[in-house]
């Protein structure tokens, strides 16, 4: 027998209370007088950054936050006012939001999930952080967004591409102007056919997880459409460095057409390994074997240095566009970094500045209103040409960029040309298409 | 039989890579017993010593272009390497090609150097530690070596081609009597498989049939032993960290063509190199080297796409079942020998 003088009823009903106290999520403590989550005074606002600070999307990360901080900068009067001069709303005037100063907290979301939502946890329940932004990976987006959700406060998301974050795991609070998988395939897809044929046989290469799946299903539909066959599909562990033993079969496979849903270090990889076997100068069923790259991204591509010469791909900005929204943020992003800016970097000033105009709008920064604000918001001026944040789902809809990886640079940035801007009705897809379906919005959660 | 062929000729350039570098971290457990969680950021820092080449080979001075812009519509600064100026631009152009065969020479000497500071600076103070403290201090020191290298190079990967001349592939199956395109396979993974080979074969003679290696040899059956017979045991094993080093360089130098290099590449060779050496056998380094190509071809075999349709997810963890089943029917490895790591 024990001597313990804790008796076992006690210590039970102390662990329930206890868990009960620990369950309870910090934000719902939080400061309640205005009747949402972190409402700001009279002087300041305070945005959550949360970016890639370490690890393998770091250089990204660092973009995205110079972007962020150029968008204060015009927030609050700074800088030449890069976009703020070509937006169509002309609701913001460089004195902040609402009259009120911009400041920022930024968090690690070092690529990983949890990570991700400690460091958002955190600028909203420490810093007071009113709206989160940022991320550079869909797995990120999500579970932010969904912690956004629970939280009370706005998430605009930055770079994520799969179909899920504004599909079968959409929020209310949550809103994403990246494009997505399907816009990928979509955008895609007719490019492909006029420049290879429709007589083409591809072979799948798939990074093994959420955004992976969305991108392979999306484009195999979009080729399939269009009289291709897919003849295998494999899916490639996220952490494989060298794509040898993958790459290796392709060319016996009957296969005439890789496609590389990779992304980020995968597809820096696989894009390399696959020249080093000679796929770029190989024939296959008579035709020249080709490789395709859904999503390209500029900052990454370097990585493949030349390898990328001819490849065809999808992006969602590029700095060499010549509207001149694109013009005037790659004038104040280069004059004071010294180098254009990328498309995560885009992505996530033009969020930035939706945000802030929503608010003004809205007169509020109660997220229920900035919603309200948000949905089926049309808009022009920001790099994309018209645009419409689609309430149903919170995607905006916009031109996709089709681009190739160019065969004589100028520069060093000089890496991608754009080969067709694809109309936005061309990419457009219903909100309970089967790519998108499950899951619901919901309602909007103001918190406190 | 072409595929056979083919996953076979892949596991050996991977096998490759996991040799070298187990082989280091079998000579410095056997010879130190220490336990070097850094060793992938040998491997790494190798890679470096390629890039850093690259970029020094480029060292450039500006040139205003008049005739051209850029991004922002100002006349285009061009790039010009001083080596142009030294050397003309046609044997500029072929130095720089030429870049990572380069590093392999400089990399010796700066790996040697970088393992002599680390094994004197650091390690020396965990020999007498039990295991844990060592694992711990190496793997902490791996992650420091990863974020300078980040700070300095960022963490995307850096293209560092192969010299034009090894660019391209060679057609097994036109060789061997299959349909051409059968079995591709790069030229520089073949050099890379055969410098692999060289450099082991190197190492076992240095040990084999050298005073300095039957010396070394004899330190790592009975230390005390060597010691009582008044021979300084621990600078030669301070010696076999910097060769230890060295070897894991050029494993990293030779790689940097095969994936562009980036700071974290070195763990993504650690723990599966870790996995080759105890399947080797702790200590043994013959069991090291059969092990690293053994789990190089196990893994190509295993990632065609007609075993994952049997056994999906194989791909993923036929490393660790191997290890798993051998450790299960062989507890020392395979050619573990009996004491180590046992008191």
């Amino acid at each position: 027998m024990s001597n313990s003088k804790f008796s076992r009823r006690g210590v039970l009903k102390t662990g329930m209370v206890a868990s009960a106290g620990l369950a309870l999520p910090q934000y719902l403590r939080a400061d309640s007088h205005a009747g949402f989550t972190n409402a700001p005074g009279d002087s300041e606002v305070i945005l959550g950054f949360n970016v890639p600070q370490t690890g393998p999307y770091a250089d990204e990360g660092a973009d995205e936050l110079r972007a962020y901080e150029l968008a204060v900068e015009h927030l609050n009067g700074g800088g030449d006012g890069g976009m703020l001069g070509t937006f169509s709303s002309k609701a913001l005037d460089g004195t902040g939001i609402l009259g009120r100063e911009v400041k920022y907290v930024t968090g690690d979301t070092q690529t990983k999930s949890d990570a991700a939502r400690a460091s958002a946890r955190s600028m909203i329940e420490k810093d007071g952080a009113v709206m989160i932004t940022g991320g550079s990976s869909s797995g990120v987006a999500v579970a932010v967004q969904a912690l956004c959700q629970e939280a009370g406060v706005i998430f605009m998301a930055g770079l994520t591409h799969s179909n899920d974050t504004t599909g079968k795991d959409k929020r209310a609070n949550g809103f994403r102007h990246f494009f997505n998988s399907y816009m990928s395939g979509a955008a895609l897809a007719p490019v492909l056919a006029a420049n290879y044929g429709t007589n083409r046989k591809a072979y799948h290469l798939t990074a093994d997880y959420n955004w992976g799946y969305t991108t392979e299903e999306a484009v195999k539909s979009s080729t399939e459409a269009m009289g291709w066959e897919t003849v295998n599909a494999v899916k490639t562990p996220l952490t494989q460095t060298d794509f040898s033993s993958y790459i290796a079969p392709v060319l016996n496979s009957g296969a005439d057409v890789l496609v590389l849903n990779h992304y980020g270090g995968n597809m820096v990889n696989s894009l390399t390994n696959a020249v080093q076997f000679g796929l770029r100068e190989a024939q296959a069923n008579g035709q020249n074997f080709e490789i395709v790259v859904p999503l390209y991204s500029r900052l990454m591509a370097k990585g493949a240095g030349a390898n990328v010469k001819g490849i065809f791909g999808s992006t969602n900005w590029h700095w060499s566009l010549q509207d001149a929204g694109s013009q005037a943020f790659v004038r104040s992003f280069g004059t004071k970094y010294g180098f254009p800016p990328s498309q995560a970097a885009h992505t996530t000033y033009v969020q930035t500045l939706l945000y802030a105009d929503a608010v003004t709008r809205a007169g509020s920064f109660n997220p229920c209103a900035v919603v309200e604000a948000l949905e089926d918001f049309e808009f022009d001026g920001l790099g994309n040409g018209p645009t419409l944040y689609r309430g149903a789902d919170h995607q905006c809809f916009k031109d996709v960029l089709v681009v190739k990886g160019k065969e004589n640079p100028e520069n060093e940035f000089d890496l991608l040309e754009i080969v067709e801007v694809t109309p936005v009705d061309q990419v457009t897809y219903a909100p309970d298409h089967p790519q998108f379906a499950g899951g619901a919005l919901g309602t909007c959660n103001p918190g406190a | 039989m072409d595929q056979f062929i083919l996953q076979i000729l892949n596991g050996l350039d991977k096998g490759s890579a996991y040799a070298l570098i187990a082989l280091g971290l079998t000579l410095i457990f056997g010879t130190l017993g220490v336990v070097n969680f850094a060793h992938g950021a040998l491997f790494m820092l190798g890679a470096f010593v390629a890039v850093t080449m690259s970029k020094l080979l480029t060292l450039s001075h500006k040139v205003v272009d008049e005739t051209r812009t850029d991004f922002l519509g100002n006349p285009l600064q061009v790039d010009v390497p001083y080596i142009y100026d030294w050397f003309g631009q046609a044997t500029g152009d072929v130095i720089i090609d030429w870049a990572v065969p380069i590093a392999i020479i400089a990399a010796i000497p700066v790996m040697i150097a970088i393992g002599f500071i680390m094994e004197r600076g650091l390690i020396k103070h965990f020999y007498k530690r039990p295991h844990a403290d060592q694992i711990l201090v190496t793997f902490g020191l791996a992650i420091v070596i990863q974020e300078i290298v980040k700070y300095f190079y960022g963490a995307n990967p850096i293209p560092t081609p192969a010299p034009s001349a090894f660019v391209g592939s060679f057609d097994f199956g036109v060789a061997l009597g299959f349909d051409p395109n059968a079995i591709i396979y790069p030229y520089w993974r073949l050099v890379y498989f055969f410098f692999s080979i060289g450099i082991i074969a190197a190492v076992f003679a240095f040990l084999q049939f050298t005073t300095f290696g039957m010396v070394v040899r004899a330190g790592m059956a009975d230390r005390e032993t060597v010691g009582l017979l008044g021979i300084d045991i621990d600078k030669r094993f301070t010696i076999m960290f910097g060769i230890a080093a060295a070897v894991a360089g050029l494993a990293g130098v030779m790689y940097a063509p095969i994936n562009s290099p980036n700071y974290h590449m070195g763990m993504d060779f650690l723990v599966l190199s870790f996995v080759v050496v105890v399947v080797g056998g702790m200590g043994s380094l013959p069991g090291a080297v059969a092990a690293g190509f053994l789990l190089g071809i196990l893994e190509s075999f295993a990632s065609m796409s007609a075993v994952i349709d049997i056994l999906p997810g194989i791909n993923q963890i036929i490393i660790y079942l191997v290890a798993i089943i051998i450790l299960l029917t062989r507890p020392r490895g395979l050619m573990g020998r009996k004491g180590v790591m046992e008191e």
